[in-house]
């Protein structure tokens, strides 16, 4: 005679310390192996795409670095992008050497919250600590240059708001050499060590064939094993006048698209974008970055797509202009609202303690699942 | 030595064993827990590049006493669904597990609480009471979570103790003996004489016994650092798992007990990690109150030697605290059955073998 | 192996253990600010024209501004680079708790009037103290004003009404002349 068993449905609800943000996740239980895991999001919605449609071009702006706070630079870069591309309009290098280097200055402070975050889940809380004692640097060059740690209004359609201020350059390179070293003090910390491989490897093995099927763009994509990156295959701003190498998974302590590879693949990538950021300051050129910012933004009738590499995988803006000095619509194709659908896949036959532990690895920013 | 001197002065036995068994508890362990509290906020905070408490009092020194004063203060809640009996007495077996270690264990060679024959079998018994008081308060919290959690903890316990017991069964066949103070005299002189080091027996197999020794002194740490819950063994309460285990629906003073018998744990532990493996509290080198001739100083030098080291063992476990990630529970399950108990055991058969030479 | 990355690990913690701590101490030791800090707002009222540039600027709609026209012989004075102010401006009210700190309506000024400070620390107890009114002129200043040019706007719809009767008149009396 067989035991009954029955399913248990258990509620990670809106308010806990470790789902970065407010999300409900709702998880069917066998014993302790989960059956499915259903996100409820909407916690975070703050109509962002219906109130474009009262402001002005320019006023849009600061509406977008609030959707993902965390990565605000990239927000307004791909705004900035699309809204050119309407506009027909070619801004100066200048600018878009410095568009580069605050784009990857951001890179760096997005994925060093991922990855304290992360580690603070599994328990190691201090390389948390290290991460944003680093991140504080990196938000005091932001701060000299737009006036705000977190939120910038920096990236405007046609240029950049101010020009760097004369000691920028220099405290960008010495950044860059305080950073180099601390990567690897994370690496001995937590990247290698036993205990963390034992938590995160075989852990959410993401295949690449469903990755590509649900539409999975950014650090996930290419864990699995794929060489995708719009840095390189769609090339925007000066991109193509950059060197540098694409991380890929490759199932270094376990399988091929598992936790630890989306988190050594952000890894990699930090250390990709001091290269950039040590290039870019070198071919900088001199000018003026006011010159192109029309005086008033009046865009043909028409749509655009613009898309950008955000930290966490493809920001998209698709707009639609009838005219006018407002926006007819704006949506925003956020990266971490497609990467979220996978969860469900990711933590079949998986215990309690690891949806954690694949959900601090997707690396969702709530305020971009909502906007 | 103790116990002589309150049975002259009080002229009673059982009262004279009494004051002799809570005297070190008062005086030492209760400051003691008091402290750690403090040291352990001070020491993760200079490891994360921070700087801790630093406002009440210089550089934060009386900030236990403001938590104290904050958890006295506190309502006591206690929900209506909760079995009553069960959630008030959960606490206290925790705290009498823990604390009542220290009766048994010798500070210095004249302060010994109570001087039993069976004082490790003592010890390893009295510490069963806390798995007790886990499982006791895991039930009566009345939430699934906390179930759970005060589960997943008594089987941890249950099973971190059989390394621990093949290590001190170990212990037992290179010294004879289960009574703590002969423990220690065997390890006195310097510090060649420490059981670590082979103990005070003669010939080679002194020098053979050094290296199942040191594999002895690392299982039973690592064993005891999980009974006492710590990172990397620390599920039961771990805040970023589902909630904070078995201790949630706690507030206020029994609250308080809790944590105090998690310091007090500590030093437990690394206490009997120093007597069995480190001397005791023998000195190293040898006491300054004998080169100069004042043998009442030798005591008190003892009780400083024992408590350096004492604290040496807690900092150590600090130091991996703020390290190391957390293990998930069948992996926890893992390393004590996989890994620690074939090796403890194998290091039983071979120490048995080289004392019979 | 394992072993060995957790000693690799605990190195890394025991050497910051003697590193200097990067904390500051707030409330004693304030941090010190670039000087393009985004912080509140001051509007230097001796140099606005009442030009609505920045309240339009505003993405979250937190100025409110009005402005009076003035009398024709009334002299307001000029700003600091050379503009002639023509009028009163009655109501300029910032809702601090609305603004978002964005500079959007730093860039259109034309006399650099309004700009961010440096002040950042400026909670207060009540919501209503929150709506800074950077108006210099008093109540029953702003009234006279409003006053005197619904005065004025009344004399002349007033004098245009006579001109216009008496226009009419005029039209009304010459055909009888040619007659």
């Amino acid at each position: 005679m067989a035991l009954k068993t029955e399913e248990m449905t258990l509620n990670m609800g809106p308010q806990h310390p470790s789902t970065h943000g407010v999300l409900r996740l709702e998880l069917q239980l066998d014993g302790e192996f989960i059956i499915d895991v259903t996100p409820h999001i909407g916690y975070l919605h703050r109509c962002f795409e219906k109130h474009a449609e009262f402001m002005t071009y320019p006023q849009v702006v600061p509406y977008t670095d609030r959707m993902d706070y965390l990565a605000s630079m990239y927000n307004e870069f791909g705004y900035a992008l699309a809204v050119e591309k309407l506009l027909g309009i070619e801004v100066p290098d200048r600018v878009e050497y410095i568009r580069v280097i605050m784009g990857e200055l951001q890179r760096i402070a997005s994925h060093l919250v991922a990855l304290g975050t992360y580690g603070a889940d599994i328990g190691a809380v201090t390389p948390f600590l290290f991460c944003f004692r680093d991140r504080e640097k990196i938000l005091s060059l932001f701060e000299m240059a737009s006036g705000a740690r977190l939120l910038y209004n920096y990236i405007w359609v046609g240029g950049v708001s101010r020009d760097l201020p004369p000691e920028f350059l220099r405290l960008t390179k010495e950044f860059v050499d305080y950073f180099r070293p601390k990567i690897k003090e994370l690496n001995d910390l937590l990247t290698f060590n036993k205990i963390f491989i034992e938590r995160t490897a075989n852990v959410g093995i993401l295949p690449l064939d469903v990755a590509v099927n649900y539409g999975i763009t950014g650090p996930m994509l290419r864990a699995s094993g794929l060489k995708w990156d719009l840095r390189k295959n769609d090339p925007y701003s000066v991109y193509d006048k950059l060197e540098f190498e694409i991380p890929v998974g490759n199932g270094r302590m376990g399988t091929v698209g598992d936790s630890w590879d989306r988190y050594y693949v952000r890894i990699l990538e930090m250390e990709e974008s001091l290269k950039i950021v040590e290039q870019a300051l070198k071919q900088i050129p001199e000018g003026d970055v006011l010159s192109a910012i029309p005086k008033r933004i009046k865009p043909p009738v028409g749509q655009v797509y613009g898309r950008v590499e955000n930290p966490r995988g493809e920001l998209g803006y698709f707009i639609v202009s009838d005219g006018s000095v407002n926006p007819k619509r704006i949506k925003v194709r956020g990266p971490s609202f497609v990467n979220l659908a996978v969860i469900g896949e990711l933590c079949k036959g998986h215990m309690i303690a690891d949806v954690i532990s694949i959900l601090g690895s997707i690396d969702i920013v709530l305020g971009e699942v909502d906007r | 030595m103790i116990y002589e001197y309150f049975s002259n002065l009080t002229g009673s036995e059982v009262l004279a064993s009494i004051i002799s068994a809570f005297l070190p508890l008062f005086l030492f362990i209760l400051p003691f827990a008091l402290i750690a509290v403090l040291l352990e906020r001070k020491v993760s905070a200079h490891m994360q590049d921070r700087l801790g408490p630093m406002r009440v009092g210089y550089h934060g020194i009386l900030q236990t006493i403001a938590d104290i004063l904050k958890l006295i203060q506190k309502e006591d809640i206690i929900a209506d669904q909760n079995d009553k009996p069960l959630f008030n007495i959960a606490p206290v077996l925790v705290f009498a597990g823990s604390y009542a270690v220290f009766a048994a264990i010798p500070f210095s060679s004249s302060y010994l609480g109570s001087n039993i024959d069976l004082g490790l079998f003592f010890i390893v018994g009295i510490s069963g009471l806390v798995v007790a008081g886990i499982l006791m308060a895991g039930w009566a919290s009345n939430n699934k979570y906390t179930l759970l959690g005060a589960m997943r903890s008594a089987a941890q316990l249950i099973s971190y103790e059989i390394p621990t017991i093949m290590i001190v069964v170990t212990v037992l066949m290179v010294t004879g003996t289960l009574n703590l103070k002969e423990i220690t005299e065997l390890q006195s002189g310097y510090f060649w004489n420490w059981l670590i080091f082979g103990g005070n027996i003669a010939g080679i197999a002194k020098y053979l016994l050094i290296p199942f020794m040191f594999v002895g002194f690392v299982i039973i740490y690592i064993s005891t650092l999980a009974e006492v819950n710590r990172t990397p063994f620390d599920i039961p309460e771990a805040e970023s798992e589902l909630v904070s285990g078995y201790h949630t629906e706690y507030s206020g003073m029994k609250f308080a007990m809790f944590f105090l018998a998690e310091y007090a744990n500590m030093f437990a532990v690394s206490a009997i990690v120093v007597l069995l493996f480190f001397g005791g509290y023998h000195s190293p080198f040898g006491y300054l109150g004998n080169t100069l001739g004042l043998s009442w100083l030798v005591p008190i030098e003892q009780l400083f030697w024992f408590t350096f080291k004492g604290i040496g063992f807690v900092l150590v476990q600090m130091w991996l605290r703020w390290t190391l990630p957390r293990l998930r529970v069948d992996q926890l399950m893992a390393v004590c059955w996989k890994y620690l108990i074939p090796i403890a055991f194998v290091n039983l058969l071979i120490v048995g073998l080289i004392t019979l030479l | 192996m394992a072993l060995s990355t957790i000693l690799i690990g605990m190195k890394v913690t025991f050497k910051h253990l003697f590193e200097p701590a990067v904390t500051i101490q707030y409330p004693d030791v304030k941090p010190q600010l670039p000087t393009r800090e985004r912080n509140r707002l001051y509007v230097n009222m001796d140099d606005c024209i009442g030009c609505d540039q920045c309240a339009r600027a505003c993405p979250v709609n937190c100025i409110k501004i009005e402005t009076v026209k003035s009398l024709p012989g009334e002299d307001l004075g000029q700003t600091s680079n050379g503009k002639r102010k023509a009028l009163w401006v009655t109501t300029f009210d910032i809702d601090i708790a609305k603004c978002c700190f964005c500079e959007l309506c730093v860039f259109p000024c034309p006399t650099d009037c309004i700009y961010m400070t440096d002040v950042y620390e400026f909670s207060e107890f009540e919501r209503n103290n929150l709506v800074y009114d950077f108006v210099t002129l008093t109540y029953s200043e702003r009234k006279e004003k409003k006053d005197n040019y619904e005065k004025m706007m009344a004399e002349k719809a007033a004098q245009k009404e006579a001109e216009a009767k008496a226009k009419e008149q005029s039209i009304k009396d010459k055909p009888e002349e040619k007659k």
